[in-house]
């Protein structure tokens, strides 16, 4: 503690008004648990060998940073790839679950409990947790573990243990639910690996801090490459996290452009028990999910709605705090496409370039396309292609064969 | 039209003899050396209608004061059993308006509590929320969501209408932080018995006493989290609490839908007496 008068109850995590620890009390002092075991290894030059490493051999950073010679002709501007589905696993995702799984580890955890909706942040969760030695529990919803069956079995070839959730929307919100009562009932020996810039604090924080990764590489690639930062960075956002992950190291680079694509689904409207859409920065309303105030999908009454989305990964019904601050702030402009649109580009990337990017990513995508031809993104635009699409090949198919 | 006036008034006396503190049903029941019995079901399951009648079994049993659960979509701090209540409740219709309602048309004169999370309330207006809940009749309020740091909107519109904010404390709760939390709680302090959620359970932990001496204070200790029989009721009382919450047991006799009245007034006599037996 230092000299200074902060006052005992001082809220921690705060960006603006959104972020906080909503929670219930039996969670709170894991909470601060984490908080200090974060605060004491984050610069601690042991963990931070280990993250290195781990990132380097065993995730295959630095991921490059590539310019995309055909569609960049197409549109008339410099566009670069950030190619993220590089990493092991095929998905950013692991960056996060490197980092918390090795403090888990530091702080002496020995159990891992985490939420999936696409299956890429379990599975990620199911690599490090094979790796590091971890009893390893993945929730995942039943809905989801429908449509991605092939990640709900690389996670248990890993040694995981997959359990589907029934309850509620049976997607990533009750998950994330589900994960919670396990870690309230099992809160001693657990770790629980929020996958996204989501959460009570100290998650939004932490997420973002182990995905800044991407910004940091793009920042020198960017230089290294072209001489300059790019005039644009886009991102698809669900809950967040490759987009906070790739804005973090630019915030304070005003000229940069910073845009988040959210999932639009098949129309940014709402019925009265679900919204066609995942579009929280867009079209959502100032709320409290998963402990943190932030921007909801949410009912006149404060029932949380379903959300929508061809891409399993942008799922979600909430938003990250920093995220929400920022997109309000205008900092970070928020947009969205539909699902057509991420499909389209989907196809578009795969027939010019020979890359199948995720349809979490084909969003980001997708705004680049509608966006570049006006000439708002600028001469050097950068792409995070945060996941690559092959886990995405059955759901395409089958919405092409009109199933 | 007199005889709607007539009712009209007799609902808001009854709310207004509800109003009653938490703190003084306490008094009354400690000079009678006698521990409470707080029961808790969902408002809205299977109906709101149901609902009245559920109430009364309850007070009829023996209830000295009644949580009333407003659902949730998300219940995080919820086991299987209140979840499943939460969803009939909202598939039944159950909304911020129509619970009001319900609570106004209560025919009980127990004080009555608003247990529901952080959402519904902020999304109604957190000031709104407590005035409305207040002018309904209800006492005191339940949000498991909201620790003691985030709750400084909450408490002062409760202190502004005259309604005590319950807080939890649980085993992982650290000696400072129940410090903190003491000085912000009223009406009772909510102790939960063991880590996890909501739901009937064979043991009652016994962390229960350890819980119960770590918390110094005037304020009276209720216990719930998993208590579901007269003897386990009993167990609670003698480890030193003032009162014993009871919820997934009622609302599991709720969601079977047989002889629902009956059972639940059997229920609550068992528990009870169970209490008062500790004695």
């Amino acid at each position: 503690m230092t000299g200074t008068t902060i006052s005992e109850l001082q809220v921690k995590g705060k960006y603006g008004k959104f972020g906080g620890q909503y929670v219930p009390e039996v969670l709170m002092p894991a909470l601060e648990e984490l908080e200090e075991g974060y605060e004491r290894y984050k610069n601690d030059p042991e963990f931070l060998a280990e993250l290195d490493h781990y990132l380097r051999d065993f995730g295959g950073r630095e991921t490059p940073l590539y310019f995309a010679r055909n569609l960049s002709k197409k549109y008339g501007t410099k566009i670069y790839l950030k190619r993220e589905d590089l990493v092991h696993g095929g998905a950013h995702k692991l960056n996060n679950a490197i980092g918390q799984a090795l403090l888990a580890k530091f702080m002496g955890k020995t159990r891992l409990i985490a939420e999936t909706g696409a299956g890429q942040h379990g599975t990620a969760t199911a690599m490090v947790g094979a790796t590091l030695g971890f009893e390893t529990i993945v929730y995942m919803g039943a809905k989801d573990i429908k449509r991605q069956q092939m990640n709900a079995y690389r996670m248990e070839l890993m040694g995981t243990e997959v359990k589907d959730v029934e309850t509620g929307s049976k997607t990533l919100k009750d998950a994330i639910n589900e994960a919670f009562r396990d870690w309230v009932t099992n809160i001693g020996n657990t770790h629980y690996l929020i996958g996204s810039v989501v959460g009570p604090h100290p998650y939004p924080m932490i997420v973002r801090d182990f995905q800044s990764v991407i910004g940091r590489e793009v920042k020198e690639q960017a230089i290294e490459k072209e001489g300059r930062l790019p005039d644009s960075i886009i991102a698809c956002a669900g809950g967040g996290s490759n987009a906070m992950g790739i804005f973090h190291p630019f915030v304070e680079d005003r000229e940069v452009r910073l845009i988040a694509v959210e999932a639009g689904g098949k129309a940014l409207k709402c019925t009265e028990k679900a919204a066609l859409h995942s579009a929280c920065l867009c079209a959502g309303e100032e709320g409290i999910l998963h402990g943190a105030r932030t921007k909801v999908l949410q009912d006149k009454n404060g029932q949380i709605l379903e959300s929508e989305s061809v891409s399993a990964g942008l799922d979600y019904s909430g938003v990250g705090p920093e995220l929400a601050c920022l997109a309000e702030s205008g900092r970070v402009t928020a947009r969205y496409v539909t699902d057509d649109e991420a499909i389209e580009a989907f196809n578009e990337l795969s027939r010019l370039e020979g890359i199948i990017p995720a349809l979490e990513s084909s969003h980001a995508l997708a705004y680049l396309k509608k966006a570049a031809e006006s000439g708002e993104l600028g001469e050097f635009v950068v792409v995070n292609l945060s996941g690559r699409g092959d886990k995405d090949l059955e759901t395409v198919l089958s919405l092409k064969r009109g199933i | 039209m007199r005889t709607e006036m007539k009712t009209e008034t007799r609902a808001e006396l009854r709310a207004e003899i509800r109003r009653q503190k938490i703190s003084e049903k306490f008094s009354e029941l400690r000079e009678k050396k006698e521990g409470a019995l707080i029961s808790y079901v969902m408002a809205g399951d299977p109906s709101a209608e149901a609902t009245c009648g559920i109430v009364r079994a309850l007070a009829n049993g023996g209830a000295d004061i009644i949580e009333l659960g407003f659902p949730f979509s998300d219940p995080v701090a919820d086991g299987p059993t209140i979840q499943a209540a939460g969803q009939r409740a909202l598939a039944a219709g159950m909304d911020t308006e129509r619970y009001f309602e319900l609570v106004r048309d209560l025919e009980v004169e127990v004080p009555l509590i608003c247990m529901t999370y952080y959402n519904p309330v902020f999304r109604y207006g957190v000031e709104k929320f407590v005035e409305h809940a207040a002018e309904a009749g209800i006492s005191g309020l339940i949000i498991p969501d909201i620790p003691v740091e985030e709750a400084a909107d909450l408490k002062h519109s409760c202190e502004k209408h005259g309604l005590d904010l319950i807080f939890l404390v649980a085993p992982t709760t650290t000696d400072a932080r129940i410090r903190k939390i003491l000085q912000r709680g009223s009406g009772f302090i909510y102790l939960v018995s063991r880590l996890g959620v909501t739901g009937a359970r064979d043991n009652v932990a016994g962390s229960t006493k350890e819980l119960l001496s770590r918390v110094e204070t005037e304020i009276p200790k209720a216990v719930g989290f998993g208590i579901s029989t007269g003897r386990q009721a009993a167990e609670v009382r003698k480890a030193g609490a003032d009162a014993v919450i009871v919820g997934s047991a009622f609302v599991k006799i709720i969601e079977e839908g047989k002889d629902v009245k009956e059972r639940l007034e059997a229920l609550s006599r068992e528990l009870k007496s169970g209490i008062l037996e500790a004695n």
